[in-house]
């Protein structure tokens, strides 16, 4: 006897399971077209491969995910591409999306196919990539691809696989009557996911108001270790988490994943695909489907090709279309409700319930929270639902997801209870939705402020270069400066300056010359006086010359002091000391120049006095 | 084919408020019985008397605010305010004395903090602390002893002039202590078995109380039952009770003894039928307890060393101001977390 825990909370809402089970699995049948999402599960849409027109065999691949997680989409029978467009799929926001449109030709021509018989002779890998190949995704409800899920990361050993029976909700039947009447494949499936992972221990977990199912399933392990456990009937028991603490006495750690704690749970269709995909190489291309509800004469369940429309399937189980008031997909406690009939089946789609106002009535209004605690009481992740509504209600979101608005599996049981008919996990899945939204703008935000701030950063990081390179020029010519400087000073302590030698040789020169010549002249020889005039006029032009460049040459030095006034650069001093010294050796040059002039206005003048 | 929208789930198997509060009116029956053998009519009288008086001016009140007043007085709920403080008040309060407590109770402690299940204090305890201090005379003097019914205790027409008569005389013979002031009177220049030949107390513990108490308990115990309330406010509140008169009370010739503070004053209508009403109690499990073992240790605190005999209104009231504090620090562990997240976000976090 497997040793069982309990999980706090749950309810026991009316079965409502009896309806369905009284007829064996029939077969819907071939509908007139085939609708197939391209997305039909968690992760990427696939990519179309096929045209229209184009005419494909069952079971071929008509689309792939090429990029992205997810798995490929094949032909549900052979036929015809009839269009590849929007159409209205299975969602609870009732959007369009894209998918393919087959028209059966009635041949049901197969592809060629090859059957593993034993798998246990290729590698894992090879396996696991026939499962993906087959497009197998989770068959309980969110529809994770499954051979992602069978890949648990690598630092992750799975001691323990759950095969989950339990089928908590109540009206739906599918996952019953497979075990009933296909056991051996849903064994066989397990066996193989079992190999896969090497696992300690395989558990099948079914709620005890299935005894069929458990004595079909006892007898289908007979002579394995695979473990069936009876747990009591109580909802969500199949909710994952719950299902892994009643199993195992385990938790998941929030945000986690089982394989956190060496668990994984698949769901009962899954091994049946898996067993298909394996054996029979059959793709996921069809699935058992529960029918139910008081507006259907003869409620059931049937192997349904993928993409076979809802309002199909309801003619199959007699529709009394006066009676349907409302339409869930899925069960009562976690199903949505559809706007139309002409939705497809897909590979998540496990139960269609066609109530009757009566059936499913709708709720009373909505009375004030009396803070009663029922909702905590049967909260099955612990949580207090109370705090979370009135926190969801306030828009007071950061407390809502402090109280682990996040860990809440939206199961219903605090509005199933709720005396107030307050529709709790509206509010919940209001405000995680408006959660959602706040991360996604606070991500772009963030983004935006990067995006500014990295901008921000390289202009400032381009200026301070650019600073920095004209420093170091300022600094060069500083220093270059210095040192002319010092070379100047060195050369005026020697007498003369050296970059100022040619001038002032020259001025010395001149003045020698002008001596010699005024000496001349009044030695009264003008012939050697217009000589010297002819002499004077170069010395002029290079004076004047030297002027210039003197000038600009303070300008400079002016310029740059002012820059590195403005910057506060540290060689202020020194250029204040250039620029003195230029303006002085302007001075001298502008002295110089003026002597030449009035030397040569001399000479001039003694030559007109001539 | 016109489909309805619908947010899941789809079923709904609640127990609606109204009935929530019908099976408390219902729980507290065997209470009211046992208070109208042993006290008189008194209690019947104020019960029905305090119910039209709540929903009359629940009534009126939503009217004011312009809500619907069908959908409200049908919850039940002013009906089991009015219940209380029914049962609460002295079995000869004069009528305008119950009508003041339960207008204030309805009116300034419900409506105007936004109506059912906005009210931070338990409504009928405002409206029963509001004439405790305002007219200490009528709500000390009024009680019923047990023990005059046996000596020929006023009829329902007797008792009916008495509540409603214009001039509200005291006569000795109707007025009465409580058991527990009795007890606090005398226990300061009498010994505890002096203090306990008093009629008042007769053979039991307190005659006539010692059974209200009883009655109230079962009908505590049924709700328990029938998980319209949780075990741990009663049990909180009872246990922190036993706890103080064992631990400050072994002197009966000091301090009333633990079967006094049990079953002669409003104990178990304390614990079973006023603090755990939710609006205004804590409301996790471990916060539960907190409220309810506040509220005992409070009515030990005020019962031993305050003014008052009885002090079920009061400590209820001081623990609804530490609700909030209470709730904010007893969020049980979620499932898949290593703690609980006390505290407000951004600390604690785990």
């Amino acid at each position: 006897m497997t040793q069982l825990w309990d999980f706090t909370g749950g309810i026991h809402p009316a079965e409502n399971k009896q309806q369905s089970t009284a007829r064996p699995i029939r077969a819907a049948g071939l509908p007139e077209r085939l609708v197939l999402p391209l997305q039909q599960h968690i992760g990427d849409p696939a990519e179309s491969l096929v045209q229209v027109g184009e005419r494909v065999l069952k079971g071929q691949k008509i689309a792939d995910v090429t990029v992205g997680m997810g798995v490929p989409v094949h032909a549900p029978t052979s036929g015809v591409i009839e269009s590849i467009a929007e159409m209205p799929v299975p969602h609870p926001s009732g959007l369009n999306d894209w998918c393919i449109t087959l028209k059966p030709d009635g041949e049901d021509q197969w592809r060629e196919r090859h059957p593993v018989s034993d798998y246990r002779s290729l590698d894992r890998e090879t396996v696991l990539g026939i499962i993906h190949e087959a497009g197998i995704s989770g068959m309980g409800g969110a529809g994770f691809p499954t051979d992602i899920k069978l890949r648990p990361p690598k630092d992750r050993k799975v001691d323990t696989l759950i095969l989950n029976g339990a089928e908590c909700e109540p009206y739906i039947t599918a996952d019953d009557m497979t075990m009933r009447e296909k056991a051996d494949e849903v064994v066989a499936g397990l066996k193989v996911m079992a190999w896969i992972l090497r696992p300690e221990r395989c558990v099948i977990g079914i709620e005890d108001n299935k005894p069929q199912a458990i004595e079909a399933m006892q007898k289908a392990c007979e002579g394995t270790q695979i473990e069936i456990a009876v747990i009591p009937t109580k909802y969500p028991s199949g909710g994952e988490k719950q299902l892994i603490r009643v199993l195992t006495g385990q938790e998941v750690p929030s945000a986690g994943i089982p394989a956190d704690i060496g668990v994984m749970c698949q769901n009962i269709g899954t091994a049946v695909a898996v067993s298909r995909a394996v054996f029979d190489d059959s793709p996921l291309i069809s699935r058992i489907v529960t029918i139910t509800g008081e507006a259907v004469r003869e409620p059931g369940n049937f192997e349904v090709l993928i993409g076979t429309p809802i309002d199909y399937l309801l003619e199959q189980a007699s529709l009394e279309s006066s009676k349907v008031n409302r339409l869930v997909l899925g069960g009562p406690m976690m199903g949505y409700t559809l706007t139309t009939t002409a939705v497809p089946v897909t590979k998540t789609t496990n139960c269609v319930i066609a109530a009757t106002a009566a059936e499913l009535p709708a709720p009373p209004p909505e009375q004030p929270c009396i803070r009663c605690g029922q909702c905590a009481e049967v909260c099955p992740m612990e949580l207090l639902p109370q705090q979370l509504f009135w926190y969801s209600k306030s828009g007071e979101f950061e407390k809502a997801e402090h109280l682990n608005l996040f860990d809440c599996i939206e199961c219903g049981a605090c509005s199933y209870v709720c005396p107030s008919s307050i529709p709790l996990v509206q509010y919940y899945r209001y405000a995680k939705g408006e959660i959602r939204v706040q991360r996604a703008e606070q991500i772009k935000a963030d983004r935006a402020r990067e995006r500014f701030e990295a901008r921000q950063a390289r202009l400032e990081r381009e200026q301070q270069e650019k600073e920095q390179r004209r420093k170091e020029r300022a600094k060069a010519a500083a220093e270059a400066q210095a040192k002319k400087q010092a070379e100047a000073e060195k050369a005026a302590e020697a007498g003369e300056a050296v970059d100022e030698r040619a001038a002032k040789a020259a001025l010395v020169q001149q003045a020698l010359e002008r001596k010699k010549a005024k000496a001349a002249t009044k030695a009264s020889q003008p012939a050697s006086a217009e000589a010297t005039a002819s002499e004077d006029k170069p010395d002029i032009e290079a004076l004047e010359k030297q002027l210039e460049q003197a000038k600009s040459k303070l300008d400079n030095m002016q310029g740059m002091l002012d820059d590195a006034k403005a910057q506060q650069a540290d060689n202020v001093d020194k250029l204040e000391r250039a620029v003195a010294k230029n303006h002085d050796r302007v001075q001298r040059a502008e002295q110089a120049l003026a002597d030449a002039r009035k030397a040569l206005v001399g000479t001039t003048e003694s030559q007109t006095s001539d | 084919m016109a489909l309805v929208q619908q947010s899941s789930p789809h079923a709904h198997n609640a127990r609606p408020t109204s009935r929530v509060m019908l099976w408390v009116i219902i729980a507290a029956l065997p209470g009211l019985v046992a208070q109208t053998v042993f006290f008189g009519w008194g209690n019947l009288i104020n019960v029905a008397w305090c119910i039209v008086v709540a929903l009359a001016s629940e009534a009126a009140f939503l009217k004011l605010r312009g809500k619907p007043v069908a959908f409200f007085l049908k919850d039940n709920t002013a009906a089991v305010t009015g219940l209380l403080l029914g049962l609460s008040l002295p079995q000869f309060a004069p009528w305008w004395v119950s009508a003041i407590a339960v207008i204030t109770a309805i009116i300034i402690a419900k409506q105007l903090y936004g109506g059912l299940g906005s009210n931070p204090f338990n409504p009928a305890m405002v409206g029963y602390a509001l004439v405790l201090i305002s007219f200490p005379v009528a709500m000390t003097t009024n009680w019923a002893e047990a023990a005059m019914l046996f000596q020929g205790a006023p009829g329902f027409g007797e008792t009916l002039a008495r509540i409603f008569s214009a001039s509200q005389t005291a006569v000795d013979g109707w007025t009465m202590a409580t058991p527990l002031g009795e007890y606090k009177h005398k226990i300061a220049s009498h010994t505890a078995t002096e203090v306990l030949t008093h009629p008042t107390f007769g053979e039991g513990i307190a005659r006539g109380w010692e059974w209200v108490n009883v009655a109230f308990l079962a009908g505590g115990l049924v709700l328990v039952f029938l998980r319209i309330i949780t075990w741990h406010i009663p049990a909180g509140f009872l246990g922190a009770l036993i706890v103080m008169s064992l631990a400050f009370g072994a002197n009966a010739d000091q301090y009333a003894p633990l079967s006094l503070h049990l079953l002669a004053g409003g104990t178990m209508l304390g614990a079973f039928f006023i603090a755990t009403d939710p609006v205004s109690a804590a409301t996790s499990h471990h916060g539960k307890l907190i409220y309810g073992a506040g509220i005992g240790v409070l009515i030990y605190v005020i019962r031993s060393w305050g003014n008052y005999p009885d002090a079920v209104a009061f400590s209820v009231l001081l623990m609804n101001f530490a609700v909030p504090f209470i709730d904010y620090y007893t969020p049980p562990r979620a499932y898949g977390h290593h703690k609980a997240r006390r505290g407000l976000p951004g600390k604690n976090q785990g």
